[in-house]
């Protein structure tokens, strides 16, 4: 038995098989000397590979095309054209014939030292475009050898899918029915993969490392996507425990489930709104299925990443327009451009900074760079006809910022009057408080918004100055803090001064204990991803309002995060020991 | 002798410099080979000491061609000229971007 720790992305337990797909290694190929008449059987067989590679391609491309759109198909066009790039073929048919290799080697040899060049180019852009070629590569790769690719198309029995990386071709084509987990060596929480397993409602694991490595075929695993951890050949006693953990998690979702149609009311019939976030329009099945209320956070960051050119309006328009439809008559909360930091943007050029979380980023760059604004503010008030769209600037600031960009979006609407464009004149905007000073000036900002929506992670990082992807202080990061319930506090008290509704859109609010504190401060709306969200609406309606008011209260008399962090648990565990699992 | 219908060999040069915000590596790139991949001619893209074959995808890229980069396009084929307007459309009008 061994155990690996990566980053939990999807919750839930899998115990299954491993399918290890390909591992990087595809590309170290042994040198195979071939005799000089063997040359052109060679030739052939890679101009063979290639026509197979094509019409797998194209296969995909269709299928991508069918189920996201094209837009997203689009990539493949350039996977198309490396399959016809002569200079490339005659490099490899030259070092066929000069070198008297399989056209493998002679291919992979080829091929890594392209990867090579690219890698010491400095342009995201490119960088990021290995990964497309290494993906046509190892597809080339395999056809030359025969081996068997798709190995996700179908599938015969249930599998726990372990790879290095997954990459969208692989993902649009696998067998849904059959995987019930996900393990990689890379990725983070936004990574494809990741997305992939919330969608699909799997458990999953990255940043494992060198799990494509250590782990062989039909191994028997156990994925646990609540910790993030993996357990290779468990012996009976550990399978024995998850198995019934995992039991328990069933029941404990159909348990939760059944609250899906109810609201979130307090015993004592205090109601408050629990809605999803979201960051692709197809989580939205996910999002009605789990009861949400609504969308209170849609990122749109999405349209900018990966690419090199910059959206469209038409482009954000029919996703705006799609997610406000199939929401309807539900709103949506969207989110303005949320772009630098830990984000990246390969289509504008954004200098690199020292200190990119407190530099030009979010509605910093939106005020300079107004025709970004001004396309995806446009995108969004056409949309708005559609359903319930209301609007949020990020990282605001101070109030300067807040005029400046209701300013820019009563140009927007001006222009689209005189256009004659229809779009909700009562479309409701928002600011995030997500740094300090918004929340110290809250009863300042109140006055020029609809509503106020709390940026936990942020909130945390930046009242903290804890840096949240570093680990060696990983242990400052304190959603309890005194610090951080005293900012919510003040924030939800002046938005209740200044008649506004105010919402939680971090973490936080899918933390069923610290739900359990928001309630009490007396917050609007709880939004979070929306897995979180049963378990948070189990914990609304197992209190009255007037214990969670003591609660949150007495919660703020502790002096540290950790006595916060244990008092809250435990007055959690009193109201609702169902939740608990042990 | 069919001379009448052959096109003399030729060769046309001419520098650009790229102006279209994605830069020539991105998804222009696969306009450009697209377009050079219908000639017959050679078709070389040079960028300070590199070039590169006009109608290999990865040559191009490869090139990271970003915007403001002066390139010069080098053409030699009996449909040089013919390339070289083809091409000029096509950086000219900025890969068919809309401001």
């Amino acid at each position: 038995m061994e155990t690996f720790h990566g980053i939990p992305v999807s919750p839930g337990v899998a115990i299954g098989k491993a399918l290890v797909l390909h591992s990087e290694d595809v590309f170290d190929v042994a040198k195979i000397e071939i005799r000089t008449e063997d040359i052109p059987k060679e030739i052939v067989r890679f101009e063979e590979s290639l026509t197979k590679t094509r019409s797998e391609l194209f296969g995909i491309q269709r299928k991508i095309a069918q189920d996201l759109g094209h837009e997203h198909s689009d990539i493949f066009s350039a996977h198309l054209l490396i399959l016809e790039d002569r200079t490339l073929i005659e490099d490899v048919f030259s070092k066929i014939k000069d070198e008297r290799v399989s056209a493998d080697y002679a291919f992979a040899l080829v091929i890594q030292r392209y990867f090579h060049a690219f890698s010491q180019i400095n342009d995201e852009y490119l960088r990021e475009r290995i990964a497309d070629i290494k993906d046509v590569s190892r597809r080339i790769l395999q056809n030359l050898r025969g081996e068997k690719k798709d190995s996700l198309v179908h599938l015969k029995e249930e599998v726990i899918v372990i790879a290095h990386d997954l990459s969208p071709s692989e993902t649009a084509t696998m067998d849904r029915e059959h995987v019930i987990a996900f393990a990689t060596d890379i990725g983070g929480p936004t990574s494809h993969t990741a997305i992939m397993a919330r969608s699909m409602e799997i458990p999953a694991i990255v940043g494992l490392d060198r799990i494509s490595k250590e782990i062989s075929n039909g191994d028997m695993i156990i994925i646990d996507g609540n910790r993030g951890i993996t357990i290779v050949n468990p012996d009976p006693v550990t399978i024995d425990r998850y198995t019934r953990e995992e039991k328990r998690f069933v029941e404990l979702v159909t348990e939760l489930d059944k609250l899906k149609s109810l609201t979130a009311e307090t015993l004592d019939g205090y109601r408050i709104h629990l809605t999803a976030n979201i960051e692709f329009p197809d989580e939205i099945p996910s999002v009605l299925a789990h009861g949400a209320e609504g969308i209170g956070l849609y990122r749109s960051e999405y349209f900018y990443m990966n690419r090199s050119d910059l959206p469209s309006e038409e482009e954000q328009f029919e996703a705006y327009r799609h997610v406000a439809e199939q929401l309807a008559p539900k709103p949506v909360v969207i989110r303005t451009l949320d772009l630098g930091g830990d984000k990246f943007l390969s289509s504008l050029e954004v200098p690199h900074e020292m200190n990119p979380f407190m530099g030009w980023r979010a509605i910093r760059f939106c005020l300079t760079r107004t025709d970004v604004f001004k396309t995806q503010l446009r995108a969004i008030l056409r949309a708005s006809v559609f359903g319930s769209l209301k609007l949020m600037y990020p990282m605001v600031s101070n109030c300067t910022e807040l005029k400046q960009a209701n300013h820019i979006l009563e140009e927007v609407k001006k222009e689209l009057r005189e256009g004659h464009i229809s779009f909700d004149e009562k479309l409701e905007v928002g600011a995030m408080i997500e740094i300090p000073s918004a929340a110290l000036t809250s009863d300042i900002l109140a006055r020029e918004v609809d509503f106020f929506s709390i940026g936990t992670n942020d909130l945390i990082q930046y009242s903290l100055a804890v840096d949240r992807v570093n680990e060696k202080i990983a242990y400052l990061y304190e959603p309890t803090h005194p610090a951080i319930l005293k900012l919510i506090q003040m924030t939800i008290n002046n938005a209740k001064k200044a008649k506004i509704w105010v919402s939680v859109c971090g973490e936080m609010g899918g933390d069923p204990a610290m739900a359990l504190l928001l309630l009490g401060f007396g917050i609007d709306q709880l939004s979070m991803s929306s897995f979180a969200l049963p378990k948070v609406k189990k914990t609304i309606r197992s209190v009255t309002f007037k214990q969670a008011q003591e609660i949150a209260l007495r919660a703020l008399e502790f002096t540290t995060g950790e006595e916060i962090k244990q008092f809250s648990q435990a007055k959690l565990r009193a109201v609702a020991p169902e939740l608990f699992e042990d | 002798m069919t001379v009448a219908s052959m096109e003399p060999e030729k060769v046309v040069e001419k520098k650009f410099v790229i102006r279209n915000k994605l830069g020539l590596h991105a998804r222009p790139a696969a306009l450009f080979v697209r377009a050079a991949n219908r000639f017959q001619s050679e078709i070389t893209i040079q960028k300070g000491k590199q070039k590169v074959n006009g109608k290999s995808i990865m040559g191009v890229m490869m090139l990271a061609a970003g915007p403001g980069s002066h390139i010069i396009i080098r053409i030699l084929g009996p449909d040089a000229q013919r390339a070289m307007t083809e091409i000029e459309k096509l950086i000219d009008g900025n890969f068919g971007e809309q401001e």
